[in-house]
């Protein structure tokens, strides 16, 4: 068990850099999800701590210990691949047992650590097939059982559910959350599923372009996302966009209409709205004019296009919602639940 | 389900075969079937007696010792070729994986051997190890050892096999190189992660993986050793000294078109006829089912 310091880390391949100056403090048993949208250089960072790639500059250290220059054996690490990378001509127990007999373990601890992995991850029964005749699933477990036997510093896990079906991403994504919990150790899990980094994630960094863009609690990045690019990429659906004209709390949309904001700021800047935020008024200053709508059962979203402009907008409604295209309909806001943002870089405007 | 393509009159599909066909009747079924036939019979040097013996010849060749020596021979040889050049191939193949700049670069370098004739793959080899010109012999002479393959049985054999192995090495190179290829790199990073170093990476991650195509090498690779290298033998050594460098194929020749013992000869083809077959029924049975894993 371990934290972890990314201090002022850099990667470059050759003259490009791909990324630039991450910072990074994680605690001691916390799970942190790295999440961002493809070539972001979400992957490349997690195989930075994995000492798979090299580090151009900065800093990695783990449990205080600068592992720059340590082999990835070195560094009490364990790693879920993508594809499970199990060892094809291995059975699982083998498998599970490869790092221990290199470290040299004795042969009866060797055999109770992968019995008691395998206990933990239901797959005792399948200890003695080898990879190809096991599903996915317990492909996946037979990683995971891999990286637990060896009892590491830090877990990394890089992308480990996107080969699953959606039914068992759901499940497996509770397990290796439980496990981490009843296991405590320091956790990296890189996704670009962002529903999977919400429910994962203590903490959740937002990486862009090879930019930290926020690095935070779920919480923290949902209620107050510090650039556009974290507000639409956390929550679904993503939150609404509209240019603003701000004038002592007060915004004008497009339309023509006054929202409040809870901003003394003045000039132009963008409006942020989640649409599950906005709330069906009759007297409301938006007004959408409605072009579909999509039934989910608990809720409706309305889409449609801010009145007099082409601005898409959506709004979430709870409930069902049957008629209504081709109609104007009306909403509010609360002050506090808008977000603005600086047109130019992107970034939160703060009361 | 397969669908069937019906040609609208039954001859094409003969024809486009027929020259296939044709090339592997006169120079594979005809010479075969001849030599088969004189493998039966017993003909004086000047072809003016022939008469048919059964199998008479083979029952010589069981009993003489030259052949038996010659078979020993061809086994040591094969083996040696075999494992010199697949293991020269495979470390070449395990850096060849590794380079990132020039890789183009060394790879068709490594891959060139391969297009050279046997003969001309000998003959480089002669002109390195001739005794009194050639490179290698003055510089085993700094060291002490005096090379001359001309007298000596054994330097014939070992300069014979490194010629052999040599033209073969790219070959297995390639298929190496690719077999590495195929394996998930992710597999290798996990290993490394475990805790494995390169060495121990290599033995038990990428060997065992690339069994299948060390088994299918090694099938080649005694089928080149045993037919293929009667160039290069003829070039270095043409059999000697004595009868040090003859190998099965190489004694075919030798007692057939310089001894001119036809039925004898043919004999001997009939036998390693009956080897190759053998050793390709081994590899389909084999190769087919995946070895290993």
């Amino acid at each position: 068990m371990a934290d972890i310091q990314l201090k002022d880390l850099v990667k470059s391949y050759g003259p490009t850099e791909v990324l630039h100056h991450i910072e990074g403090d994680i605690q001691d048993g916390e799970f942190i999800v790295i999440v961002g949208p493809s070539g972001c250089g979400k992957s490349t960072l997690l195989r930075m701590v994995a000492g798979l790639e090299s580090v151009t500059s900065g800093e990695i250290a783990i449990g205080g210990t600068r592992v720059n220059e340590l082999e990835p054996s070195q560094r009490d690490i364990a790693m879920v691949f993508q594809n499970y990378a199990l060892y094809p001509h291995m059975t699982v127990r083998q498998n599970m047992a490869y790092g221990l007999k290199i470290r040299k373990l004795p042969k009866a601890d060797i055999d109770r650590r992968v019995e008691e992995a395998a206990e933990i991850l239901e797959i005792k029964q399948y200890l003695d097939r080898k990879p190809r005749q096991l599903s996915g699933g317990q492909r996946q477990r037979v990683a995971m059982g891999r990286a637990i036997v060896r009892d590491p510093q830090v877990f990394l896990f890089d992308e480990p559910l996107s080969n699953l079906d959606a039914k068992l991403r759901v499940q497996m994504r509770l397990e290796i959350r439980k496990l981490q919990q009843r296991l405590g150790v320091t956790s990296i899990y890189v996704t670009h599923d962002q529903v999977e980094a919400m429910t994962l994630g203590d903490r959740l960094m937002v990486l862009n372009g090879g930019y930290v863009e926020q690095f935070g609690t779920p919480i923290e990045l949902y209620d107050r996302p510090a650039s556009m690019f974290v507000a639409g990429f956390i929550g679904s659906p993503a939150m609404n966009f509209l240019p603003v004209t701000l004038d002592a709390g007060t915004a004008s949309l497009p339309s023509g209409h006054q929202v409040s904001v809870a901003s003394g700021h003045s000039g132009t800047a963008t409006l942020g709205m989640r649409p599950e935020h906005l709330t069906a008024d009759p007297d409301g200053p938006i007004a959408i004019n409605v072009d579909m709508l999509e039934q989910l059962g608990a809720n409706t979203l309305i889409h449609g296009r801010l009145d007099g402009t082409e601005h898409a907008i959506t709004a979430s409604v709870p409930g069902h919602a049957h008629d209504g295209i081709g109609n104007t309909r009306r909403f509010s806001i609360a002050p506090d639940l808008t977000h603005l943002f600086d047109t130019d870089t992107g970034k939160r405007l703060d009361s | 389900m397969l669908k069937r393509v019906h040609f609208p009159t039954s001859l094409l599909p003969y024809l486009l075969v027929a020259p296939q066909i044709a090339i592997t009747l006169v120079f594979f079924i005809w010479p075969a079937s001849q030599a088969m036939y004189q493998s039966f019979l017993i003909e004086d040097a000047f072809g003016l007696g022939t008469e048919f013996v059964w199998f008479e010849n083979f029952e010589v060749l069981m009993t003489d010792s030259h052949y038996l020596d010659s078979f020993q021979r061809t086994a040591v040889f094969s083996v040696l070729v075999a494992a010199l050049s697949m293991g020269f191939a495979l470390i070449l193949a395990g850096f060849a994986q590794r380079v990132v700049r020039g890789a183009m670069f060394y790879r068709t370098l490594l891959i060139w051997p391969y297009a050279i004739a046997p003969v001309l793959a000998g003959a480089l080899w002669v002109f390195m190890f001739n005794p009194t010109l050639g490179i290698f012999p003055y510089f085993l002479e700094i060291i002490g050892i005096t090379w001359n393959h001309y007298l000596s049985g054994n330097q014939a054999m070992l300069l014979v096999i490194l010629a052999a192995a040599w033209k073969q090495v790219a070959y297995n190179f390639l298929f190496y190189l690719a077999a590495m290829q195929s394996i998930p790199n992710s597999v290798i990073e996990a290993a490394a992660i475990d805790g494995a170093g390169p060495a121990r990476r290599f033995w038990t991650i990428v060997f065992p993986l690339i069994s299948p195509t060390t088994f299918f090498l090694l099938v080649i690779n005694m089928v080149y050793a045993f037919f293929e290298t009667f160039g290069i033998i003829h070039a270095v050594t043409q059999g000697g000294p004595g009868t040090s460098t003859t190998i099965l194929v190489y004694k075919v020749f030798n007692d057939g078109f310089v001894g001119l013992d036809l039925g004898g000869s043919a004999a001997q083809s009939v036998v390693l006829m009956a080897l190759v077959i053998v050793m390709t029924v081994v590899q389909f049975r084999f190769v087919e089912r995946k070895v290993a894993y």
